[in-house]
């Protein structure tokens, strides 16, 4: 059985320092939510408020509907998978697992059948009686989830549980927690810097920037429609354009910009707002011709081949560098550097936006 | 409150140092002050630990943090705090029979320490021939002798310490220590007692210098002045300084060592601008203790010394044991106690070297 | 290094090594001498009877016997008030944490006729003051336990605090996290990783408690001790009974450092292979 997580204007001030800023959010039960941010943005004084370790300075926390302000870490039906996992280094895996189990005083058989029970659901098996140091970086991880969900969670936090790991590890690690919290059902809230990872594993992500949430959706939308530049810059690769708007017209608005005139996305809440212009490389395509609208000519300087895709970096008569993204599928030719190519793209895949929300 | 506290803290102490010395004057020759001092110097202490509990309290919860302040409050006060002050405070009175405590003879006076300047003695000094205190020649011996195995110790720890650091193969290295450790766990007394063994006039040493030719008649070592003494203080507390130097020199970086050697300064160059600076804390932490441990230790110097040796040690003995004038016997303690952490601290200045560093 | 001072450097341990030990092979070598008084020059013969006149001297065995239980005693508070002591300066910081540190460790510097003295005339006196005759408030080796452990209990506490800065905070809050209560995380999971540090202190305090001389022989009142006992004999005439009995309690700690560095050596060889298993898992994950 799990719950959700109510964030009611949730605060929490070091002295005269904001950490986090009138948090809102309503995570569901069942659901795998991300924060996603840099380092210093908040996330983890969000996941220890929850989990207990700090009380916030204003609103309130509600887990399955319950505020558990008062309520120490003990008492709280959260799990918090630590960041560099705090398995005890004196016990065996199977004590490691059934830990919580003991402290509720289950006997000693119940306890090492479920730890067996656990350890087969994380894949670890014939590790029951090793010690903690026998084991690998991989290992370790699927140890501290078993240990969380011995004591029947309503909510697991993890703290950037993948970031030791890595590259190859951290993918495999990535599809066998989302399986894991499939198979469980247990709300999984996730924090981490990595934006891939947030992506690829949540039902929903909120993006957090200088303690303020920035946007709460699910990955396609935090994607394709980021609600300002923070957002847009974070999860992805951007060509941005300074100047002004103008007025909009269903949903489309020109922009004046010094390489000239482009017309872009403008969202309701963004008018009247200084915004800048965001269009990924992946949808700025590169012809011979020019285009309709939102073009601009200019002379390649950089091709860098990258595996799956090739990365075009090409210098406008006006001095802004753009980048463009050509898929290494044969589609495409490949330019070369000198060429003097047009580069547009679509009104309907760049965007008008704001500045991130810092608040007062 | 707990703000309170923290902004009126430093008043609040000198409040309270005032109230202490208000009521030495007041109280004068009554034994009740014990009990009152107890009650201060109690709240002191509490006051100084209870200013930052929070972190005990978020760890260990409540009963358990009053059990930790309780033990450490018991030891800091009855153990450390009060049996000084109540030292102090005798030191003044004076030798009075039991009848007559608290009565009208009972008035405070620095007699006690001015018995330090009785008793003249001839000294011989750079030729010139004075008079002299007895206590207080006593006193300089000690200390001057004090200083000589401070030093002697040194030049025998020194290049063991760095040896055991740098030089011998870390496996050898436990064993070592242990070894080093036996002489260690083998009572002082006994240790004492084996050099008044091998330094006996028909003893071992002088039957080993025979045999091998280097002395026609045996030597009475243990009646030559202080040398019994210091050689048995050197054995006994050599270990007291090979540790701490042992401690820093581990901690410098044999490449630093290595660069200095690669760019052509010479061994010595190399402790000397090198290695000593670093290990200093250590060489000052060592310095300290064999100084402390020497000049106050009283079996050494009893059981090895000469007809002409005295320790300033002896001294306090002889007034507690000998003319049961503990009050004498306190003053004397408590000049021995200032006069050797002046002189440590006069020396920490000179060499440069900062309380913070030694205690870490 | 240069080949000539590498041979002086380790000739200079073992002669280092030889010069710490030799006393001690000294004074039990005049155990087995058949001479009056201890020596072993000049060498009359080799004889046990100075091992059954030890055992036969009464006082001595009385002074030993007191030797070890106020060494046991002192060890067991001084245990308790060291680790609570250093749980509480690894807790607090800022100027506090500097005095009360300095205090603490001020009492290894303290000399031992000050505390000795100290203690005395502050519990006479609050016997006089309170007007009791209860033991604790005259001399005796109850006194010369509280003497010794105020700065016996600092060393257990620079053991215990150096154990605990490698100790991961992160632990305890897992523990928390789980479900169990405080005294729980103390007893399954801070204890058990300040064990080692925790029996060092008992041994290092139990052994500081033995030799201890300054202290116990201002607060003694009439009982011995073995460090008084001998100190009196040598004074006024000694027999190498003493030897005896030093020889023996050599004996005893040789042993204990023997069995001490077996098992040492034994858990780091666990130790290693651990790791070596950890290390070829890792090279197995990357593999994937």
């Amino acid at each position: 059985m799990s719950a959700g997580i109510d964030l009611e204007n949730v605060c929490c001030d070091f002295g005269s320092f904001r950490a986090v800023d009138n948090a809102n959010v309503s995570i569901k039960p069942g659901e795998f939510f991300s924060f996603l941010g840099p380092s210093g943005c908040g996330k983890t004084t969000i996941l220890r408020m929850i989990s207990g370790f700090i009380d916030p300075t204003q609103g309130a926390i509600k887990i399955g509907g319950q505020n558990v302000l008062g309520q120490r870490p003990n008492q709280r039906p959260t799990a918090l998978i630590f960041q560099n996992l705090a398995l005890f280094p004196l016990m065996t895996i199977w004590e490691n697992i059934s830990f919580g189990l003991e402290m509720r005083g289950v006997d000693k058989a119940t306890r090492r059948a479920k730890a067996e029970e656990l350890l087969a659901l994380v894949d670890l098996h014939n590790s029951a009686d090793k010690m903690v140091s026998q084991l690998s970086g991989g290992q370790k991880q699927r140890v501290a989830i078993a240990r969380a969900l011995a004591v029947e969670p309503k909510v697991m936090l993890l703290d950037e549980p993948l970031s030791a790991l890595d590259l190859k590890l951290r993918q495999h690690m990535r599809a066998e927690l989302r399986a894991i919290q499939k198979r469980t059902g247990v709300t999984f809230i996730y924090i981490t810097h990595d934006q891939g990872e947030a992506l690829a594993m949540s039902d929903r992500v909120g993006v957090m920037s200088q303690g303020r949430i920035q946007q709460i959706a699910d990955p396609r939308d935090i994607y394709n429609n980021p609600v300002n530049g923070f957002v847009a810059s974070f999860v992805g690769e951007n060509n941005v354009f300074e100047g002004t708007a103008g007025a909009p017209a269903d949903g489309l608005a020109g922009f004046d910009t010094a390489h000239g005139t482009f017309r872009a996305r403008l969202a309701a809440d963004a008018v009247g707002k200084p915004v800048k212009l965001y269009v990924r490389p992946e949808h700025t395509t590169l012809s011979k011709t020019k285009g309709k609208e939102n073009s601009v000519p200019v002379s390649i300087t950089e091709v860098a081949f990258e595996g799956a895709f090739i990365t075009v970096h090409g210098i406008s008569d006006s001095g802004k560098t753009i980048t463009a993204e050509i898929r290494n599928d044969g589609s495409a030719t490949v330019p070369e550097v000198g060429t003097k190519l047009h580069a547009h793209f679509d009104a309907a895949r760049a965007s008008l936006l704001p500045d991130a929300n810092v608040g007062k | 409150m707990q703000d309170l506290i923290r902004r009126y803290r430093d008043p609040v102490i000198l409040v309270l140092g005032l109230l202490v010395l208000g009521f030495f004057k007041a109280a004068r020759g009554s034994d009740g002050m014990t009990l009152l001092f107890i009650a201060l110097g109690m709240s002191l202490v509490v006051g100084l630990v209870s200013f930052d509990k929070g972190d005990l309290l978020r760890r260990y919860g409540t009963g358990l943090t009053w059990l930790i302040i309780l033990l450490v409050t018991f030891w800091l006060v009855m153990l450390v705090i009060v049996p000084n002050i109540t030292l102090f405070e005798q030191s003044f009175r004076p030798y009075l029979p039991v009848s007559e405590v608290g009565g009208p003879k009972d008035t405070y006076s620095v007699s006690n320490y001015l018995k330090v300047f009785d008793g003249n003695t001839d000294v011989t000094m750079f030729g010139q021939t004075f008079e002299m205190p007895v206590h207080v020649m006593t006193f300089g011996l000690t200390i001057w002798y004090s200083i000589v195995v401070t030093i002697m110790c040194f030049v025998l720890a020194y290049p063991l310490a760095y040896y055991m650091a740098k030089v011998v193969a870390p496996k050898t290295l436990p064993t070592l220590l242990l070894l080093l450790f036996v002489p260690l766990w083998v009572s002082e007394v006994l240790r004492a007692f084996a050099w008044w063994i091998i330094l006996a006039f028909k003893g071992p040493l002088n039957a080993l210098l025979m045999a091998v030719g280097l002395i026609e008649d045996p030597i009475r070592w243990t009646n030559m002045g202080y040398s019994g003494v210091v050689v048995g203080l050197v054995y006994t507390y050599v270990l007291f300084m090979l540790f701490p130097i042992y401690n820093a020199i581990s901690s410098l970086d044999t490449n630093q060592i290595e660069a200095a050697d690669d760019l052509g300064a010479a061994w010595w160059k190399i402790h000397l601008r090198i290695v000593m600076p670093h290990a200093k804390p250590g060489i000052a932490s060592g310095a300290i203790m064999v100084f402390m441990l020497s000049a106050g230790s009283l079996l050494v110097p009893s059981i090895l010394g000469s007809t002409t040796s005295q320790w300033f040690t002896q001294t306090i003995d002889q007034w507690f044991k000998d003319a049961l004038d503990w009050n004498t016997a306190s003053a004397y303690a408590f000049l021995l106690l200032i006069l050797c952490t002046v002189f440590v601290t006069i020396a920490m200045k000179v060499f440069k070297v900062k309380l913070s560093d030694i205690a870490k | 290094m240069h080949k000539l001072r590498l041979t002086l450097s380790h000739f200079y341990m073992g002669l280092f090594l030889v010069y710490m030990i030799a006393p001690l092979v000294v004074m039990s070598g005049a155990a087995f001498n058949d001479n009056k008084l201890p020596s072993i020059v000049p060498w009359k013969g080799w004889t046990t009877k100075w091992f059954s006149e030890m055992i036969a001297d009464e006082r001595m065995m009385l002074a030993f016997g007191n030797t070890l239980w106020v060494a046991a005693v002192v060890a067991l508070i001084a245990v308790l008030i060291g680790t609570a002591s250093a749980i509480l300066i690894n807790s607090i910081s800022g100027r506090a944490r500097t005095v009360v540190y300095g205090l603490m460790i001020s009492t290894i510097l303290i000399p031992g006729v000050v505390i000795g003295i100290s203690t005395m005339i502050l519990w006479t006196k609050m016997g006089n003051a309170l007007g009791t005759e209860f033991f604790l408030f005259n001399p005796g080796l109850h006194l010369s336990v509280l003497g010794q452990v105020s700065y016996i209990a600092a060393m257990v506490m620079l053991l215990v605090l150096a154990r605990l800065q490698s100790f991961d905070a992160g632990l305890e809050e897992a523990a928390l996290d789980l479900g169990a209560s405080h005294a729980q995380v103390m007893r399954r999971i801070l204890l058990p990783h300040l064990y080692p540090a925790i029996g060092a202190g008992a041994a290092v305090a139990f052994f500081q408690s033995i030799e201890n001389f300054n202290v116990t022989q201002f607060t003694r009142g009439g009982a011995d001790t073995l460090t008084v006992y001998v100190f009196s004999k040598v004074r006024s005439g000694i027999t190498p009974t003493i030897n005896a009995l030093a020889f023996l309690l050599i004996l005893v700690t040789l042993v204990m450092a023997l069995a001490y560095e077996m098992n040492r050596r034994r858990l780091a060889a666990i130790e290693a292979a651990r790791e070596s298993e950890a290390r070829r898992a890792a090279e197995l994950e990357e593999a994937i």
